[in-house]
Parts: structure tokens; C-alpha cells; sequence
């Protein structure tokens, strides 16, 4: 966590979160959710420095294949079973402002649909050659890429015969620990994203198209993979200049 | 018309479902050969300052059944009361304490643990000093916004009696719920997703 950011650190309170925009926590439709959900009301707290700050990872962390999922569990000479595609695209604060040296970790299913996880029970196989984990740092623009192979949808135990669209988990650091989001990407198109309980969790459909990326033509390699462009929005934060804080904080 | 704030909206929250240890614990899963380590997976070294502690507990669920699938985040300061941060402006925080911890859950027991140090004290956004405390994160399949709690300690009493944080919990029952026991260097803490007993989680 040494190598920081060049700019100036930013020490403002978040903006509120928008809890009407997130899904609630009782969401039937999606059964797990009805008895891990709180019952009682959250306790609201402006940000202190427990909030604000932050862990800020440093690219050295990564290695150099963390960002192909094509090849990072792959034997030597050989590749991960897909669509070859390229995921890309900026982290963003509310304030439309990029957010540099941002740790972004994903996973997926493989292109069959299936998970290497012990859990997972579908019959699709599992790819020898794909792992499903990946993970890149924002540049100084908010910008981030990674190669990987477009996930399969799957079945799973929820309604009798809910499937999940194909969809990219999404782990996100920004600044602060207060910023902390899991998403998920789903691919333009798919009309699977609207039969989905865990899609319907989320109540605005504007919401939802948030987290649809979109074809990117211009940025597909001819001969090689398809683009998606997927850009996730962070929470923004107050200009410091609306601190007003006691010496010593 | 007026100007235009040009505001983005966050991008909305989906659960981290059941297999989030493939991208934030692949070794744990036992993906092997894409990552060194886990992340997060040792937050301390034998030059970190500070009294070594240890931190285990579960995750339950409304029927008191542990979950064997979630994942928790814990973010605290180092031992002076300092955060390994860009945005600590107050000092520099002990370089050998990254101050940020992740661990899933047990697949068979549902037991979590984290082996840190004591945080020092924070002020809180008036000066006032908060209490020693850990910032948690806890995500999981059927927990669709992560949730964020924090733990006190059973041994801070005074401490914890002048926390501005504890202070605004109405219900004064519930406080027990973000005090974690300690016996000797080892701290127990329970977090209740339901129930009587429902851990105090925070939106902030």
C-alpha cells in the first residue's frame, strides 16, 4: 500500500447513499435474502475518519496475467473455451470525477455456465483451462481492462426454474472504506437480465441498465475479441472546503 | 431551468452471491497459482506495533444458523490510533500494519478470525476521542448491499461509555450487540443479521 495516488488526497464525507436506487435487503423474490436481511433500521453516521479513509492498493500487488482470465489459470500454450471478449471501461465518483489506483477484482462463471467452486452443482463441465478469478488497478484516469471469455448463464436453486444471464461479479475499492461496492456486469441484449429474481432486486429499471455494458464496436480487435464497455459509478464525496472541522480532526 | 448538477448515480449494489471466494479469496477456494495469497489475509508482521490480538466469531442468520458463505472486511487503525491511508493527513501510519483484513467464512463451521493488533483511538468528526474500534463489512449470498457494523471491546469500558458513536444508539439494549468479549489477547464477536439479538448495522 505504499505507491498512493499523485494527487492531493481527498478528505470530505461521502454523499449519502441512496438507498432507494440500492436493492432493500428483504427482497423475496430472491429467498436467501429473507433471513439474512436486518430487520431493524440502519443506524445512520456521517463519516468519520473510520469512514473516510481507506486501504489503497499499490500496482505491485498485481501480476502480469491478472488481467487475462483467457490465460491465468491456463496450462502453457493454451487458452480458456469462450467468446473471447474485452471488458473495459472508467470507475467514476457521483461527481463524475475518475478515481485513480482504484482495486477492481472480478469473477465468473465459465462459458458453459459453470463455477469452480466446490458448492456449484450444475452439469455444465468445468473448462481445464479457465479459473475465473481477475482483478486490475485503475490508471490515472479511472481507467481499467481485462480480457477474459463471456460467461454462460446458469440454473440455480431459487424458483423452480430461475437462471442467472450471463453476468461478471465486480469487486470495488475506492478511497474510502465507505465506498465499498459488489456489483455485477450484464451484457447488452441478453433478455435473460429481466427474468432474473437477483436483477429484480434492484427497483428502478434506470438502476438496472446501469449495470448493462454496452457493445463497444470501436474498441473491438478485429480477429481477436468483442469490447464491452462497463463503467461503475463510486460514491462521491464533500469538497473539503465544507469541512468544517475541529483542530485536530 | 436552472444548471445542471451533472451528478452520476452510484452504480446500485448486487449480491456477492455464493461463490464471491473465487474473486476475493481464490487460494481459500482453492484456485491455485493465480494469486501468491489471499488478500488481506495477513494484516500484521513481527515488527507491527502494538498488543497482538485475535478476532473470531460467525455470521447468523434469522434462525441462529451460521453462514458458511459469506465474506467480511475489516478496516481499523494501527495501534497509535492512525489509518494506513492516502486520506490520514494526521500522520503516518505504522508501515507494518496495512490496517485491512478479509476472511471468509468457514465452508463447515461458519467461524471467521483475524489476527491483528489493538487499535489505537480515532477522533470522532467533533475531536472527541471515539472509542477503540474496527470497522466491518460483511457480504454475502442473500445480502444485497453489503453490511456495515463495527466492534467495540468488552475491556474499554470508560472508553466505550464517552464513544459519540455508541452515544446515539437509542436503544441501549442493543450496544452489547457491537462489543466484542475478550478473554486474554483473544476477542469473540457474534454478528446477528436478525433476531432479538440483531447486530447495529450502520448506513454510512
Amino acid at each position: 500500500m505504499s505507491d498512493r495516488p499523485n494527487r492531493k488526497p481527498e478528505t470530505g464525507a461521502f454523499f449519502a447513499r441512496d438507498r432507494v436506487w440500492h436493492p432493500p435487503g428483504l427482497t423475496p423474490g430472491y429467498k436467501t435474502s429473507v433471513l439474512r436481511s436486518p430487520q431493524k433500521a440502519l443506524l445512520s453516521l456521517d463519516g468519520t475518519l473510520s469512514e473516510i479513509t481507506g486501504p489503497v492498493f499499490g500496482h505491485s500487488i498485481l501480476g502480469e496475467r491478472d488481467n487475462d482470465l483467457i490465460h491465468n489459470f491456463a496450462k502453457p500454450g493454451e487458452s480458456a473455451i469462450g467468446e473471447r471478449i474485452i471488458v473495459h471501461g472508467r470507475v467514476l465518483d457521483e461527481r463524475a470525477r475518475p478515481v485513480p489506483g482504484a482495486l477492481l477484482e472480478f469473477w465468473q462463471a465459465n462459458a458453459g455456465g459453470r463455477y469452480r467452486h466446490k458448492k456449484e452443482s450444475y452439469l455444465a463441465p468445468l473448462d481445464p483451462n479457465f479459473g475465473g478469478c481477475g482483478r486490475t488497478i485503475t490508471d490515472q484516469d479511472g481507467c481499467y481492462a481485462f480480457r477474459t471469455v463471456k460467461p454462460g448463464p446458469y440454473p440455480w436453486p431459487n424458483g423452480v426454474n430461475d437462471w442467472r444471464p450471463a453476468h461478471i461479479h465486480f469487486s470495488v475499492f475506492g478511497h474510502g472504506f465507505a465506498q465499498r461496492l459488489i456489483t455485477q456486469m450484464y451484457f447488452e441484449g441478453d433478455p435473460m437480465i429481466w427474468k432474473c429474481p437477483i436483477v429484480q432486486t434492484i427497483p428502478d429499471r434506470a438502476a438496472v441498465e446501469q449495470l448493462v455494458a454496452a457493445l463497444d464496436w470501436g474498441n473491438t480487435i478485429p480477429m481477436d475479441a468483442r469490447a464491452y464497455k462497463f463503467d461503475i459509478v463510486l460514491r462521491g464525496r464533500r469538497s473539503t472546503l465544507f469541512e468544517n472541522r475541529m483542530e485536530g480532526n | 431551468m436552472v444548471q445542471s448538477l451533472g451528478y452520476l448515480k452510484e452504480s446500485p449494489s448486487q449480491t456477492a452471491g455464493p461463490y464471491v471466494h473465487i474473486g476475493l479469496t481464490p487460494n481459500h477456494a482453492d484456485i491455485r497459482g493465480v494469486y501468491d495469497t489471499d488478500l488481506g489475509a495477513v494484516m500484521v508482521n513481527d515488527k507491527t506495533l502494538g498488543r497482538r490480538i485475535t478476532i473470531t466469531g460467525r455470521v447468523l442468520d434469522g434462525t441462529g444458523t451460521p453462514l458458511k458463505d459469506a465474506l467480511l472486511e475489516i478496516w481499523q487503525a494501527d495501534a497509535a490510533g492512525l489509518y494506513n491511508s492516502p486520506s490520514e493527513l494526521r500522520g503516518s501510519a505504522d508501515p507494518n500494519f496495512t490496517g485491512w483484513g478479509r476472511c471468509a467464512t468457514d465452508g463447515v463451521t461458519g467461524e471467521y478470525r483475524f489476527d491483528t493488533i489493538k487499535p489505537g483511538r480515532v477522533p470522532f468528526r467533533d475531536g472527541r476521542p471515539m472509542a477503540p474500534h474496527i470497522s466491518v463489512w460483511i457480504v454475502a449470498r442473500g445480502i444485497n448491499l453489503g453490511l456495515n457494523t463495527r466492534l467495540y471491546f468488552a475491556d474499554e469500558e470508560a472508553a466505550n461509555a464517552e464513544d459519540p458513536v455508541l452515544a446515539r444508539i437509542e436503544h441501549r439494549v442493543r450496544v452489547p450487540t457491537l462489543i466484542a468479549a475478550g478473554e486474554g489477547d483473544h476477542y469473540r464477536f457474534d454478528i446477528h443479521l436478525q433476531g432479538e439479538r440483531e447486530t447495529v448495522f450502520f448506513d454510512i
